[in-house]
């Protein structure tokens, strides 16, 4: 391992808050994304759409 | 996803529309973490076998400074970014600028908490505390401060297209502010401190430390980049969420 | 002009009617400079070299206190939208309302400094100094606490972030507040520079609030 010197406690740990931090911004960004698209699909799969998807004659739900 | 087939000329107002803003950026995604993750890989790489372990100015702490310099200059740059989508709001009313500046807030918090984290660290074994009230630092602070009022201020709002004309002023008046702030704190610590703080090397910064730190900044910004983009696309799926959950509750309304 | 005049006047005469909101104001001001002391104790010495900071931070607070009075009445009894359609332009409205506010918030505050001076020990020269610079920093105090105002008014809880959006920005005021009445030893003559800046910074903001506020009470409403 190389010698990081004598403050090599405070690099390991400015490192690893780093990474740890990072990581979670990550996750929460990938984990959000998952989260709105699981609900996405079960309102889809519900037979929900938005009045500019698709033009249909049945009266949809007031303008968004 | 509904696509508008009359595009218009220019890439900008093409993106504007979210559907295609949304498959525009698609492809965009996977190359870009890829990047963002090799970049990260060579630039560890040079700041432990590339850079020498102690420089003249700075000594043994110098690999802090690898990561502290990019997450301060992304407090920065993200701020940047923030209130250019702000004016995009504003003056030029592009649709995408909000979902922009929503997506930026957290992210240029995040950096800057971990540039105060960074730079803690660095300041314990330079300077002997956690913490010191010089210029820089406190500048940081107040910075993160400003961000996470901007964070609180976007969830205060229920409606928010209507909030992002409203963080958009904010954003642009903490903009302006934001020089002003720095420098009253430089004035203000070099009256209370005459003894002035390690900085680390100027701009003649030996190679073998230079290349690492610009390496380690691009990895960073990149990083940001992705994630902001991300966010986006998010962002952009969320508002239509909530419009179907608006459109079926209107619905069920409508039935009872 | 009889317009401007106009809306400084109505809001003036609305305050003459509950004064009891002015006296509430002034009485935490005075309030925070009694705290004090029981925090940091009863030496006159550190109360006097302290005197400068308590006095702009109960200033501080005070105006923080005070800004959601600034728009909240006016959104809650439509009368902010008929501003929005008014002849005279929402900015000078803005403009107006904002004199209104440092007369019936600022002032009342720099009168009662003689009473904080007075608990905390300051001498007179100190006295004199303190109720300068507070003339020069509370408009920039009222002009902030407008944008801060303007930003959450149609907020229903908004009240309580607007002190928290706002302080960052006001920190080169307190800054600078302080250093006007007492710059740290060995700083002579920066007292003025920090006069000037302080004067330099209130002209500024209180030249954009009238135009950052009326933007966002507009994009507020819609």
């Amino acid at each position: 391992m190389i010698d990081l010197g004598p403050h090599a406690i405070f690099i390991v740990w400015a490192y690893l808050g780093v990474a740890v931090v990072v990581a979670a911004a990550i996750a929460h960004t990938i984990l959000d994304r998952m989260r709105v698209e699981k609900r996405l699909s079960i309102l889809e799969a519900q037979g929900l759409r938005r009045r500019s998807d698709r033009p249909t004659s049945r009266p949809e739900g007031p303008a968004a | 996803m509904s696509i508008d087939s009359t595009v218009k000329g220019n890439w900008f107002s093409r993106i504007a529309h979210p559907g295609q803003f949304a498959s525009w950026t698609r492809p965009v995604v996977l190359p870009m973490a890829i990047v963002t993750a090799l970049l990260f890989a060579i630039a560890f790489w040079m700041a432990f076998f590339v850079s020498p372990a102690a420089s003249e100015n700075v000594g043994t702490t110098l690999r802090i400074l690898y990561i502290h310099v990019p997450n301060a200059w992304l407090s920065q740059f993200v701020y940047a970014v923030m209130a250019a989508s702000a004016l995009g709001t504003l003056v030029w009313r592009h649709p995408m600028a909000d979902v922009s500046m929503k997506a930026a807030a957290p992210l240029g918090a995040t950096f800057t908490a971990l540039a105060l984290f960074t730079g803690s660290l660095w300041g314990r074994p330079t300077w002997g505390t956690y913490w010191e009230w010089d210029g820089r630092m406190t500048s940081t602070l107040v910075l993160l401060f400003i961000y996470l009022g901007i964070v609180a201020l976007w969830r205060a709002f229920d409606d928010q297209l209507r909030a992002a004309r409203i963080v958009a002023i904010f954003t642009l008046v903490g903009a302006l502010n934001i020089p002003i702030v720095k420098f009253s704190v430089d004035w203000w610590s070099s009256l209370h401190q005459p003894t002035s703080v390690l900085r680390p090397d100027g701009p003649r910064m030996p190679a073998n430390i230079l290349t690492p730190l610009l390496v380690m900044t691009l990895a960073f910004t990149t990083l940001f980049l992705l994630l902001h983009l991300v966010r986006m696309r998010t962002e952009i799926r969320r508002r239509r969420l909530y419009t179907l959950e608006r459109n079926r509750a209107a619905a069920l309304e409508q039935r009872a | 002009m009889t317009a401007f005049l106009a809306v400084i006047g109505r809001d003036l005469r609305l305050a003459a009617k509950n004064e009891g909101e002015v006296l509430t104001l002034v009485l935490f001001f005075v309030s925070v400079g009694v705290i004090v002391p029981f925090a940091i104790g009863p030496d006159s010495e550190t109360l006097r070299r302290l005197a400068p900071a308590i006095v702009w931070i109960a200033a501080f607070l005070s105006m923080l206190l005070g800004l959601d009075r600034l728009f909240r009445p006016d959104f809650e009894d439509g009368t902010l939208t008929l501003f929005r359609h008014a002849r005279l332009p929402l900015p000078a409205i803005v403009g107006g309302k904002l004199i209104a506010h440092w007369l019936l918030t600022a002032l009342p505050l720099v009168l009662a400094t003689p009473i904080l001076a007075l608990l905390l020990s300051a001498d007179l020269e100190t006295f004199w100094r303190v109720v300068l610079s507070l003339l020069l920093g509370t408009p920039g105090l009222a002009a902030l606490g407008a944008i801060g105002a303007g930003i959450t008014v149609t907020l229903r809880r908004g009240g309580l972030i607007a002190p928290v959006l706002i302080t960052p920005l006001a920190i080169p005021i307190l800054i600078f507040g302080v250093a006007t009445i007492a710059p740290p030893a060995g700083a002579a003559g920066s007292a003025s520079a920090a006069g000037l800046f302080l004067a330099a910074i209130s002209l500024l903001l209180c030249a954009i609030t009238p135009f950052a506020c009326a933007l966002a009470i507009t994009a507020g409403e819609d």
